[in-house]
């Protein structure tokens, strides 16, 4: 018993920009009864302090089972998990069910797609609220309720001396997102993970979500995985992005960068699909045709490949590994051949560690395969 | 919440109201008339029509009934013509033992049934799921009247901690009484924590599956919390309707229990009666337990209303 109540340490608080996640090549699979899922395949990312790092993909690319692998939410059973998980000094795949406990909610917490399923029906807020300030900081009822209210205040829901005492089922949408977020910055976490978090709202409400959780962000110093299926959502928002793909990440770079200058075909398609405002009304949105891969069998080669209006015999064949563009300011990309963002300004490559060097491309006139 | 209950109130009058008209008439279908029963071999016409004008049942049909429930108003539920006992007498003899019985057994239902399904439906199909389930299906095949015989050859006549028959008034020696009840108790519990094991369980593994408990989870609470806090509270509907319907039943419902360990309730009585076409113990039983089973059904409405607030609104 006294292991089990052994506290967990952590370091102070770091300026922005220090290391906080470090996530090295994490593996998440299920077992069912058609096979085994990988739905997380060798993802290594970092997050620092302060610091927004957007996972973006379509439905299905493993991007809700990689925040949960790395918060550890997976149930244990028919999960097999691999890879390391550095969170403030701590791995958190090592870690005892019982210090987990001390990190979740209180050092790492999650805010959640749907507010509606996620709250619990028969509870007040309020409860919800100070369920986890008790639990982690030890305040009385009294005042972790008035930490509730203060919480609910800042997440911009009037009159909160009343709605503490509401269910989740007397508010709006957009009110119980809020109530959600309240919840998950009720300790002033280090890192959120946010995990759609404006998928169920109607647009004007997202944006005011998306705001709230910045400007939250910046006045508590609090790092965040942006999960979205909506590139729209985190090019303003993400220091950097990483996009995923049948359970692996395909790019990853800095915002700027991966706007100026996108390697992946995936990625381009991504942002071909973000409605502009700039196009004429009744433009047709480009969508990408075919649906991604069953991930008990995927497909040999690159995964996109079958999707891939690029795709040479060489990307049905072998893998195209994770690599950088040799550039300051980590670019990776995971395609044999990238695209680049100007059709003037050809990218210049790296040799890639196992097969030979491919020509740099250019997205109007692919290559021909060199091998 | 009090219109809510408002309504759920008037509709517990209406069902009443119905009620006592249907017990009144079904025992008018009866086949056999009272006069035949009390008069026996005695029966003549004559005799028949002096008896019936002198109980009242020469009158019309609505007549009969409002002169029933006129004296029902007044505390007056008739007497027993095969006994003279007045129902009323019967009644407060017969309902403790059933009350005591279900409050007895449902006690022990749910202190077994509760904690068991909370531990199995964390892990379930794991071996000890596996065999609590198996359990409690064995016990929902085996019907009280097979359960009380092996009890009392166990337990009173071999190893005689219990007395096999009888009960000493609860008034009198309370320790005795509840040492004389722990066997009939035990008979009816064990189709109630089947019931009630299977339902929660089943409810609490779906609840299981709610994003709010993988919420509740990302908060740091430990797995008591978990269950008891969070789960519990929304996969008790299932329970509580079921424990409405077999509590219900177990009203008058006992009469074999109460046969086997010679304790007459409520339920033994009324089969009594019915045999013997004693028409006004019969409709008073009926009623009175018709009655408690319509209150008990509106104090689990109130329930739902606790458990989750919801049901107010819809």
């Amino acid at each position: 018993m006294a292991r089990n109540q052994e506290r967990l340490t952590f370091p102070p608080l770091g300026q922005p920009g220090d290391p906080l996640l470090e996530v090295r090549d994490l593996h998440t699979s299920f077992r069912t009864t058609r096979g085994t899922v990988q739905a997380v395949d060798g993802v290594s990312l970092s997050v620092a302090s302060g610091r927004t790092l957007g996972v973006v993909g379509e439905s299905g690319s493993g991007k809700t089972v990689l925040s949960r692998s790395i918060m550890g939410l997976l149930p244990p059973r028919d999960v097999v998990r691999s890879g390391t998980v550095e969170f403030a000094g701590h791995d958190l795949t090592t870690l005892p069910p019982e210090q987990l406990r001390q990190v979740w909610g209180a050092e790492l917490s999650m805010i959640f797609q749907d507010p509606m399923t996620a709250l619990n029906p028969v509870k007040r807020i309020g409860v919800q609220i100070t369920e986890s300030i008790r639990l982690h900081q030890g305040l009385s009822k009294k005042d972790a309720m008035a930490s509730a209210v203060a919480l609910l205040h800042q997440v911009g829901i009037p009159s909160p001396e009343d709605r503490v005492r509401w269910y989740p089922f007397q508010l709006s949408g957009g009110m119980r997102q809020r109530v959600m977020i309240a919840i998950a910055l009720a300790c002033s976490p280090r890192l959120v993970m946010a995990d759609e978090p404006t998928t169920g709202l109607d647009v004007t409400i997202q944006a005011q979500i998306l705001d709230l959780l910045s400007s939250l962000q910046k006045e508590r110093n609090m790092a965040m995985i942006l999960v979205t299926h909506d590139l729209g959502v985190v090019a303003n928002r993400a220091d950097e992005i990483a996009v995923m793909y049948a359970g692996r990440i395909v790019e990853r770079a800095p915002t700027k960068k991966l706007f100026a200058n996108t390697h992946m075909p995936y990625t381009r398609a991504l942002m071909d699909s973000i409605p502009r405002l700039s196009d004429p009304s009744g433009t047709r949105l480009t969508a990408i045709g075919g649906r991604p891969p069953d991930l008990i069998n995927p497909p040999a080669g690159c995964r996109f490949a079958p999707r891939c209006s690029y795709a040479q015999d060489k990307c049905h064949q072998s893998e195209p590994p994770l690599r950088s563009t040799g550039e300051p300011g980590d670019h990776l990309f995971a395609c044999w051949y990238p695209l680049s963002g100007s059709a003037t300004v050809p990218v210049t490559l790296k040799e890639p560690p196992s097969a030979g060097s491919p020509t740099p491309s250019n997205p109007a006139t692919p290559p021909k395969d060199p091998s | 919440m009090l219109k809510y209950l408002g309504k759920r109130f008037f509709q517990l009058v209406v069902v009443a109201f119905v009620i006592s008209v249907l017990v009144f008439l079904l025992v008018r279908i009866l086949p056999g008339s009272p006069a035949q029963v009390i008069l026996g071999s005695s029966y003549t016409k004559e005799a028949a029509a002096q008896l019936n004008a002198q109980l009242g049942l020469n009158h019309s049909l609505i007549i009969q009934y409002w002169d029933w429930i006129l004296n029902i108003f007044h505390g007056n539920f008739g007497q027993s013509y095969i006994n003279n006992e007045t129902v009323a007498h019967e009644l407060a003899t017969g309902a403790p033992i059933d009350l005591e019985l279900i409050i007895l057994s449902q006690i022990v239902a749910f202190a077994v049934s509760i904690p068991l399904a909370l531990t199995t439906s964390r892990r379930p199909n794991r071996w000890f799921d596996n065999v609590s389930t198996t359990g409690t299906f064995g016990m929902l095949a085996l019907p009280p009247f097979v359960i009380a015989p092996i009890m009392v050859a166990i337990f009173a006549v071999n190893l005689k901690w219990f007395p096999a028959t009888g009960e000493v008034p609860f008034t009198q020696a309370p320790l005795t009484n509840l040492h004389d009840f722990i066997l009939p108790s035990l008979a009816i519990t064990a189709g109630s924590i089947a019931v009630y094991y299977r339902l929660l369980r089943s409810d609490l593994i779906a609840t299981l599956q709610e994003d709010f408990i993988t919420m509740a989870r990302s908060k740091g609470l430990s797995n008591r919390t978990i269950m008891l806090r969070h789960a519990f509270r929304p996969s008790t509907f299932s329970l509580m309707a079921a424990a409405g319907i077999n509590i219900g039943g177990l009203l008058a419902g006992t009469f074999i229990v109460e046969y086997l360990f010679a304790i007459p309730g409520l339920g033994y009585t009324l089969v009594v009666a019915v045999n013997q076409r004693d028409y006004l113990v019969v409709q008073g039983i009926t009623l009175v337990v018709a009655l408690a089973y319509v209150v008990l059904q509106f104090i689990i409405d109130f329930l739902f209303t606790v458990v989750d607030p919801r049901v107010i609104r819809e």
